[in-house]
């Protein structure tokens, strides 16, 4: 501290200086949230899908804010296979239960984890989803098993408006 | 500049007392004095510079036709092929000027390497030329996702997608660079303005360069000072203008070669099928000159880990001028760097060749070897080079190596009277 006193002077070259950084920095936002998604893309938010025409064993994809939703009936072979797994052998260990509302029903986004690639469906070395970019291998409950990618396939918010259709978003 | 420009017209006259730009210009161009042995190697400046303004003019024109929508671009692209006068010409030369722009750029950058044009006083002419390095990496990559084909789009994914490995923050940093929760339009159309903005970036670094260069003057073949205006330099024109003319022709012949007659080769056929977001290809591989970077990303298992030492493998560039210890510039007064600065061109290469394979297998333990190599040449071999290395005794002057015995030592005694 210096031994000067303080002035009107100095009170108002703080005051002014500090009201003047803080409107540049306050008018700096409208710059960095235009490139947020807009109202426009947000609005696209939920897609609803009709369930009645896949079969036990079949998978369709939709597309949800822009990203492939991958909706498969699985089979109970792979129910079970899925729900056989011990939680130390996983990576990213989640119960399948958790995974699946309703285990016929697996709902997840088909991007891989890794770098976002989409991931084959029914490849790779545990019968799940194989992504060819970099190598991950998913299972059945598309749990990321091995590879490079850090987590599972990310399920999106999904319910059940009745036995026949979901509203994903 | 010593000589200074004395304009003939009255009208030159006029303009120069009121702005000194033809001054400044003409002492930079002109009288500038230059090491007098500089090789071939030392063309590339001028070519780069070429290629610069080259991009800029092309990218210019096909801004008028092109159109930056995800519904229209691919559609815009192939009506610049097949519509626009001469667009197919246009569209190559730009193509293609980009990657011989960065066939000039690694040259130019590896001729710094090998004779130490990095070290004292030259570090920050070598820094700000890491800037345009990356600059160019940005502009590049955002130019090849504007045709909008399975290549742009998928290599928008997984590039923009790097940073959704930064922890916590990672998925609202993609949303918001995005635009969107996936790769289209809103990307497509904010890449378009950056792309555009990014070249004149270049152009003003590129003017900083030079200007960081003239201060101390270029190094050389022998590494070695010269005094500005002895008989170790002559003026740039018309000696280093004419000799950049001729580089600058083969060039064109070897540009001309690939835009005319092979505009493909470097490009990437799936490239032509319009994006499908619902597709990856089978095999996505960058431009070759991103190669050995996307190697090193891969090398790693981990996926921040692999983000993080690919960044790092061009930040250390920057550090280059510290890292490397030894106070003799010219690898050819170096004869171990020599070997090693010839093994890491190899290595950077090879990695470029794992770049492109299947990150399987073999491949993959190759690539991490070769990656290890490539970090262990800045933050190992060149820090302990400068300490254990016994260098060849430095040239008094540029002269001295060229001359005889004899002619040195009647320079030598003339110096001495």
């Amino acid at each position: 501290m210096s031994d000067k006193p303080v002035t009107r002077r100095n009170f108002l070259y703080i005051t002014t200086g500090t009201f003047t950084a803080a409107g540049a920095a306050s008018l700096v936002w409208p710059f960095v949230d235009q490139m947020n998604p807009d109202a426009s893309v947000k609005a696209l938010a939920s897609t609803e899908v009709d369930l009645r025409p896949i079969a036990p064993g079949q998978s369709i994809t939709v597309l949800w804010r822009g990203k492939p939703v991958f909706i498969r009936r699985r089979t109970p072979e792979e129910i079970s296979e899925a729900k056989a797994v011990s939680l130390d052998e996983l990576p990213d260990p989640q119960d399948d239960a958790a995974r699946a509302k309703n285990p016929e029903w697996l709902v997840m986004v088909g991007i891989c984890t890794h770098l976002g690639c989409i991931p084959l469906g029914q490849k790779g070395e545990y019968n799940g989803w194989f992504c060819p970019c970099h190598g991950s291998h998913y299972d059945t409950s598309g749990r990321i098993r091995k590879g490079p990618a850090p987590t599972n396939l990310e399920i999106p918010d999904y319910v059940f408006l009745n036995d026949n259709t979901i509203k994903i978003g | 500049m010593s000589d200074n420009y004395v304009p003939k017209s009255a009208v030159g006259k006029w303009f120069n007392e009121r702005l000194p730009l033809l001054d400044l210009i003409y002492g930079h161009l002109m009288p500038y004095p230059t090491p007098k042995n500089l090789n071939y190697f030392w063309t590339f400046g001028g070519i780069l510079t070429f290629c610069l303004v080259t991009q800029i003019i092309t990218g210019l024109v096909l801004a008028m036709h092109y159109v930056a929508d995800a519904d229209l671009a691919f559609a815009s692209v192939e009506h610049i092929m097949r519509d626009v006068n001469y667009g197919w010409l246009l569209r190559y030369i730009h193509a293609n000027g980009a990657s011989l722009f960065f066939m000039a750029v690694y040259i130019h950058m590896a001729r710094s390497m090998f004779y130490g044009s990095y070290k004292e006083p030259r570090e920050l002419i070598w820094i700000i030329g890491v800037f345009i390095f990356l600059l160019m990496i940005a502009t590049a990559f955002m130019g090849y996702v504007l045709p909008w084909g399975q290549m742009s789009f998928w290599g928008a994914t997984v590039i923009t997608n790097l940073f959704s490995a930064i922890p916590i923050v990672g998925e609202s940093v993609t949303n918001w660079l995005w635009g969107g929760y996936a790769v289209g339009s809103p990307l497509l159309t904010r890449f378009f303005t950056l792309h555009y903005l990014m070249p004149f970036l270049i152009f003003a670094l590129v003017i900083l360069h030079v200007w960081a260069l003239h201060v101390p003057g270029n190094n050389n073949p022998e590494g070695i000072d010269v005094v500005k205006g002895s008989q170790d330099t002559v003026p740039f024109h018309p000696h280093y203008v004419v000799k950049d003319l001729f580089a600058l022709v083969v060039f064109l012949i070897i540009f001309a070669g690939f835009v005319f007659f092979v505009p493909n080769l470097l490009g990437h056929t799936d490239n032509y099928i319009q994006a499908n977001p619902l597709q990856t290809p089978e095999h996505i591989v960058p431009e070759w000159y991103f190669l050995p970077f996307y190697a090193i990303l891969r090398a790693v298992p981990d996926k921040l880990g692999g983000v993080i030492l690919m960044v790092s493998a061009i930040a250390i560039l920057a550090f280059l001028p510290w890292l490397d210890t030894s106070k003799v510039r010219s690898a050819k007064y170096r004869p171990l760097y020599k070997q090693f600065v010839w093994l890491f061109f190899a290595n950077t290469i090879f990695l470029g060749y794992l770049g492109a394979q299947v990150a399987d297998g073999m491949y993959l333990i190759m690539g991490r070897i070769a990656t290890v190599y490539y970090f262990a040449h800045f933050i190992i071999i060149l820090p302990l080079l400068g300490y254990i290395e016994k260098t060849k005794p430095l040239p008094k002057s540029l002269s001295e190596p060229v001359l005889s015995k004899e002619e040195n030592e009647i320079i030598a005694s003339g110096a001495t009277t």
